[in-house]
């Protein structure tokens, strides 16, 4: 199948980014990686006026370190972290993530702004950066501002950015040596996008202490207890709308990450 | 809608064209570089059959647009003929029967090739992981796995 006639543009900053995008009045799309972007416009899933490219933005591919966190580039891809060609603040758990996002060829070109902004519930990036607790730095024509992760999402492939809205970075804290994580996907054959992923991580060191499910059919779903015992947990409440299928691979999901974390614990 | 014109290196080759903006890369080095090496399955990145290189890595042609590939260097199947790693596992793939009806072959190869050359150590779990992304419909993956287990194996022995 091939795309619906598009327009394309490749603006060479951030600013002009904004200016097309405003331009093109809803009927315009960023266009990052273009790995989740492109088989949408190959099934016409999607339809824009206009794409427009960000490649050429060199401040999307930037990563500082800020002390407490590091800063990457909303251009930085999954292939980037998986090789850590960027620092990792996260004592391996975005690697980790990211070797099992799709198939090598997809994480050479896909972001981690992308996936982001798309907002597939399944994705590895959304439930993993509501878990470690990262910032979404959005920039608009109103100037710039910051989205906790976990609140990134508000709906299947719905977000907090506004239609002009640009993610440029994402601010990931720094676990310390005493954090202990564990992530676990469902999914047949790997690389599938997760039928069910459990995500677990603490530091008592920076106060982190959370369990997250996801891949659900809405944002990830933040346990407010992480250490309740099944039926105690919140997570029934949490699940009553899910099907019961559906419901026990979350559940297991999580047990797999738990017992991950306490292995890693014990390595 | 505006074509848009496009400078890229194919295979070697300074390309320049003016393409609807629409045309994915798979479709550009097929149609008008003639270049059918690269094959389409999917259309959705997710069977492999399209996988070229571009700027040295492994791509899915079919999901990205030729006009965004403005100044790259694209590689497809055909730019191999005199890569040493490419030899190794043409051969490997005849003598293991990696193939059949050759469709998935070329995506096959150039993952492959990336495999060999990222993860010299890398198991035969690692290798099947690797492939994930490459479907093929004819042959059940062995004849393709012990290949690239044999092209790693001699590379080992010879370095």
């Amino acid at each position: 199948m091939k795309p619906a006639p598009f327009e394309y543009v490749a603006p060479r900053d951030i600013d002009s980014a904004l200016r097309l995008a405003a331009q093109a009045e809803s009927m315009g799309k960023y266009l990052a990686g273009s790995q989740s972007l492109g088989p949408m416009l190959n099934l016409r899933l999607l339809q824009p006026a206009v794409l427009i490219d960000l490649r050429r933005l060199e401040e999307m591919k930037e990563v500082s370190d800020l002390g407490d966190r590091i800063r990457l580039g909303a251009g930085t891809t999954h292939a980037a972290v998986e090789d850590g060609h960027v620092p990792d603040p996260s004592r391996g758990l975005l690697p980790y993530v990211a070797r099992g996002i799709a198939y090598r060829p997809v994480r050479n070109r896909g972001t981690m702004g992308g996936s982001l902004a798309h907002a597939d519930p399944a994705a590895d990036w959304v439930t993993t950066l509501a878990l470690i607790g990262a910032t979404g730095i959005v920039r608009g024509t109103a100037g710039e501002r910051r989205i906790p992760l976990d609140a990134f999402l508000s709906g299947p492939f719905t977000t907090a950015l506004a239609e002009d809205d640009l993610l440029i970075a994402v601010e990931v804290p720094k676990l310390s040596s005493a954090a202990r994580w564990g992530y676990y996907k469902v999914c047949r054959k790997a690389g599938e996008f997760a039928q069910a992923i459990g995500a677990v991580l603490t530091d008592p060191e920076t106060g982190i202490d959370r369990a997250v499910i996801g891949a659900t059919d809405g944002p990830p779903i933040v346990l407010d207890d992480p250490h309740a015992s099944p039926g105690r947990d919140g997570l029934s409440e949490a699940l009553s709308s899910v099907d019961e299928i559906k419901s026990r691979l979350l559940r297991v999901a999580l047990e797999r990450a738990r017992q991950m974390s306490s292995q890693r614990a014990a390595a | 809608m505006s074509r848009q014109d496009v400078r890229l290196d194919v295979n070697g080759r300074a390309v320049t064209a003016e393409v609807e903006p629409r045309m994915h890369l798979a479709d550009f080095v097929r149609e008008r570089q003639r270049l059918t090496g690269t094959h389409i399955g999917c259309e959705q990145g997710v069977c492999g059959a399209c996988t070229v290189e571009v700027d040295g890595e492994p791509v899915r042609s079919c999901i990205v647009f030729a006009a965004a590939c403005d100044g790259m260097q694209v590689r497809t199947i055909e730019a191999f003929d005199d890569d040493a790693v490419m030899a190794q596992l043409r051969e490997e793939f005849q003598a293991e029967h990696a193939l059949q009806c050759g469709y998935c072959t070329p995506g096959m190869l150039i993952v492959a090739r990336d495999i060999v050359l990222r993860m010299p150590n890398a198991t035969e779990a690692d290798v099947r992981v690797g492939l994930a992304g490459n479907l093929c419909r004819c042959t059940g993956y062995v004849g393709i796995v012990r290949a690239v287990m044999r092209t790693l194996e001699r590379r080992r022995e010879s370095a």
